[in-house]
């Protein structure tokens, strides 16, 4: 399991699409720019979800990985795009 | 920065399966930062309803699995092959069968249609409501809850237009 330093833990283990989705984007919403947001869900569907939405919304997606039915993902608040 | 993406959705059902993927794909597309707006005519329009009241009929939906959301997990594996002539006349069958799809849904996570609705009311997506069925149906926009705006075809089609995405769903 690779870890990364995070601001903010948002726990959707045992929701559904698009859920985990919808509170990732209002939590990140919160967050300040740099700052890293810790996902955890175990929805299938979500590593696909979470890497779409981070693409469509500028938002880098550091670390995916996936633990005993349990997903955890890195995401980096990006306001600026392209100054990766 | 791509300029924002546009997604033009028409809600025309009402029932309980037909309810839930225009709210769940406007509510995403918001929180992709897509702009959406979402036309709801026919029977769609009783999704603005305050109070949603959707139900599921198995007995339009032969391809529908009947299963039961509680017991065993054999037991919530047994497909329940209900005939056609019990499922269309037995009366509170749709009511029965929107329970335990309800929970269902709730066991596996799902938020209602009416989180969902919020959510989408939250993230700014539009709704619109069709004007003519409206008249037709006897709606009036105080049943509706609150931000919904009234329209015509012409409204959707000048928003569609330039719509990335467009759904009749």
């Amino acid at each position: 399991m690779s870890r990364e330093s995070f601001e903010q833990t948002l726990d959707c283990r045992g929701m559904s699409c698009p859920l985990p989705i919808l509170k990732t984007k209002k939590t990140v919403n919160s967050m300040a720019d740099g700052d890293v947001l810790r996902l955890l869900t175990t929805d299938p569907g979500s590593p696909g979800d979470v890497a779409a939405w981070a693409k469509k919304t500028g938002n880098r997606l550091l670390i995916s990985q996936v633990e005993s039915g349990v997903y955890t993902f890195y995401i980096k608040k990006t306001l600026l795009r392209g100054m990766v | 920065m791509s300029e924002t993406k546009k997604v033009a959705l028409i809600a025309s059902r009402g029932t309980l399966d037909w309810a839930y993927p225009p709210f769940i794909l406007g509510s995403a597309a918001a929180a992709m930062d897509m702009e959406v707006m979402i036309f709801f005519t026919f029977y769609g329009l009783p999704l603005l309803n305050k109070k949603i009241e959707a139900k599921v009929s198995p007995h339009s939906n032969p391809a529908m699995p009947m299963r039961m959301p509680f017991g065993s997990k054999e037991f919530q594996q047994i497909e329940w092959n209900i005939p056609n002539f019990i499922s269309g006349n037995m009366p509170g069958f749709d009511t029965m069968a929107t329970s335990l799809m309800k929970e269902t849904f709730k066991n596996k996570g799902v938020a209602t249609i009416e989180e969902l609705r919020d959510l989408c009311v939250d993230c700014g997506v539009k709704f619109v409501a069709c004007q003519m069925t409206m008249d037709v149906f006897g709606f009036t926009k105080d049943q509706f809850i609150d931000g919904v705006e009234v329209g015509g075809a012409a409204m959707f089609l000048e928003f569609a237009a330039d719509a990335d995405i467009q759904l009749f769903l």
